[in-house]
């Protein structure tokens, strides 16, 4: 096994993980600040994606379609915002959990009605197609890598955005005390819609990105969302800086368990059975992984409150 | 008499005429349909024990439903090929009764209940949430890729399983079956509600702290709840593998756990027959709306929110009033 295949695996792990946080820090925002638990939050992801396939399949620019992702999500989270979740922040997570399944139904139906069972393709820009050297002759492929990039740099955004801007100071007092910051006079119905907007614009923005290397189909939402829990479940609900560090390791656990399971099976049984067991073992890795967290600390990496 | 008994009453007198009406005017798929919802509403009726009594939110219950399906695949599936299961350390072969299958079903379901009990029941709220149905995502891939027992297509068995002294073939004898082992559950239900261990389990939902405060353990109760509640819910992965002859990973799915707790709110959190009422209120929509739409799940995604929104204690709680609150 080469250093170079390592590397790769290193950065596609970086690559899945950097996209499941633009995914969880959306649903661990809500949480912290709004108290709710939002199934639909997949299904923000899937109409990015297809948002960005139909606007670039009208528009022929893959730009244009990021950006169709990005106002289609924000859109459909201010709009279910506004309509049905507000009515739940009060309510137990059972009910939230409901209702938000609920939306899970009528998103999947509904972009079944219109766009059909079959997948829709998201093509790659020819600007970003095609692999790059990187320093020690390791070809990559363009698109990834900038994946990452964009990642890194929403992330850092977002970071900024908590810690430096008057926004960021609202939403973290929101976290605190949701009473007291009404009372001085911030508008906290618009502050909760912006939250959950920006939440659900980075999911979209997450599903157009990841839809151009995938497909784009009903249904693609959801073993993602299963993911960003497990991720926010392993940083600690409400903390980005949690969700940036679970995202990571889910990430790296889970693309470096499906290629080296299999191979350390191997070397003390026979090739078949081994790359089943492998296989097996390396689909439940991140569970076990969120497992060996909650032994260790039950809130989560940086879960403070209980 | 309440209200709610003469509610549960005429819900006992549908599962019993219904069926036997569709045998005298041949109508089998109506059996098949109400087998279907009996079925459910046992799976629904375990979980209604951890969530309803235990107040324990569990998203993964549908783990259980298919141990139990796997459960009665693999026994039936080396039964029908001839192969044994295991020739070391001694010989086990496969079985084609369903009692052994039952036993089986209950037993391993318990085992895994008892251990992500053990995990998930150091956390609550919304964490327990998540945790329950991540541990439903584990299985459901593990099954997918365990190609020995089908991975992703799942296991077909071709012929439905004994029972001694029935011919489970006949849809009727078979629903009979069904519906003898959700009455046994909703009588263990009454008793356990009423039991000692159960007024703990309801007080630790409500007080924990008080119920520390007495010498009980919060940690212990919800654990055994949580054992028994999967154990339940296995049994009825078994019976449903059997009604369908066939088992395959979509019965981990976590929409399947979803619609188990939705079966639950429907007909009424923590009421004995809200399971019932909300899994045959189920199938019955799947079967209307159905017909109607290919897209029926965005009607039945509607009404669940309308549910949710704006109804409190489910249908139960609409006929018979006087809602009983879940924290």
């Amino acid at each position: 096994m080469s250093a170079i295949l390592v590397i790769e695996q290193l950065l596609n792990g970086l690559q899945s993980g950097i996209m499941l946080f633009l995914m969880a820090a959306g649903l661990t925002l809500v949480f912290g600040v709004m108290g709710l638990i939002n199934l639909a939050h997949g299904s923000l992801y899937m109409v990015g994606a297809f948002a960005a396939a139909a606007a670039s399949a009208a528009t022929g620019s893959f730009f244009l379609g990021l950006v169709a992702a990005l106002i289609g999500a924000a859109a459909a989270g201010a709009i279910i915002e506004l309509t049905v979740l507000r009515r739940l922040y009060a309510r137990d997570h059972l009910d939230q959990v409901l209702a938000t399944f609920a939306l899970i139904l009528i998103f999947s139906e509904g972009t079944r009605w219109v766009f059909g069972s079959f997948p829709l393709f998201l093509d790659i820009p020819d600007l970003l197609s095609g692999p790059v050297t990187l320093p020690g002759g390791i070809q990559y492929p363009l698109y990834r890598l900038t994946l990452i990039l964009i990642g890194l740099a929403v992330a850092a955004g977002l970071f900024w955005l908590i810690a430096r801007t008057r926004v960021g100071i609202r939403i973290r007092a929101g976290e605190n005390d949701r009473e007291m910051i009404a009372a001085l006079g911030v508008d906290i119905d618009r502050l909760y819609t912006f939250v959950f907007a920006l939440g659900a614009a980075l999911a979209g923005l997450a599903g157009a990105l990841v839809g151009a290397i995938q497909s784009v189909q009903v249904g693609m939402g959801e073993p993602v969302l299963i993911l960003a829990f497990v991720v926010i479940v392993i940083g600690g609900i409400g903390s980005i800086k949690g969700a940036l560090i679970g995202a990571l390791l889910v990430g790296l656990t889970d693309t470096l368990g499906s290629i080296f399971l299999p191979q350390l099976f191997r070397l003390f049984m026979d090739p078949a059975a081994a790359s089943q067991i492998g296989a097996s073992l390396a689909s439940m890795a991140i569970y076990v992984l969120m497992a060996a967290v909650l032994i260790w600390k039950p809130t989560g990496l940086f879960g403070a409150k209980a | 008499m309440t209200r709610e008994s003469y509610v549960n009453l005429a819900c006992l007198a549908g599962l019993i005429l219904i069926p036997l009406w569709a045998h005298v005017s041949d109508e089998p798929f109506t059996i098949t349909l109400a087998t279907r919802a009996v079925i459910l509403a046992l799976a629904a009726l375990g979980l209604n024990i951890a969530l309803g009594i235990g107040g324990l939110v569990s998203f993964g219950h549908a783990v259980f439903f298919g141990i139990g399906g796997y459960a009665m695949g693999i026994l039936a599936h080396h039964a029908q090929n001839y192969t044994p299961i295991a020739e070391w350390p001694f010989l086990i072969e496969g079985t084609k009764s369903m009692p052994i299958i039952w036993l089986l079903a209950t037993v391993v379901s318990g085992i895994v209940a008892f251990l992500i009990g053990l995990l998930s029941l150091r956390t609550t709220g919304v964490y327990f949430i998540m945790i329950t149905l991540a541990f439903g995502q584990m299985l459901f891939f593990f099954s997918i890729s365990w190609a020995e027992y089908g991975g992703e297509d799942g296991l077909a068995i071709y012929v439905r399983n004994g029972f001694p002294g029935l011919n489970t073939l006949v849809p009727l004898q078979f629903y009979g079956l069904c519906l003898a082992i959700l009455l046994l559950a909703l009588a263990f239900q009454w008793r356990l509600a009423k039991s000692p261990f159960g007024l703990a389990l309801n007080a630790a939902r409500q007080v924990p702290n008080r119920v520390k405060a007495v010498g009980l353990n919060p940690f212990k109760l919800q654990l055994v709840a949580f054992t028994i509640s999967g154990m339940i819910t296995g049994l009825a992965g078994a019976l449903f593998a059997d009604l369908n002859r066939f088992v395959s990973p979509t019965m981990f799915s976590w929409q399947l756990s979803g619609e188990f707790i939705v079966f639950i709110i429907i007909g009424g959190t923590a009421r004995l027959f809200g399971p019932v009422i909300g899994a045959a209120l189920f199938v019955i929509i799947e079967h209307v709306l159905g017909g109607i739409s290919d897209y029926w799940h965005i009607w039945f995604g509607f009404l669940l929110l309308g549910i949710v929104l704006f109804g409190k204690g489910g249908v139960i709680g609409l006929l018979a009033g006087g809602a009983k609150a879940h924290d």
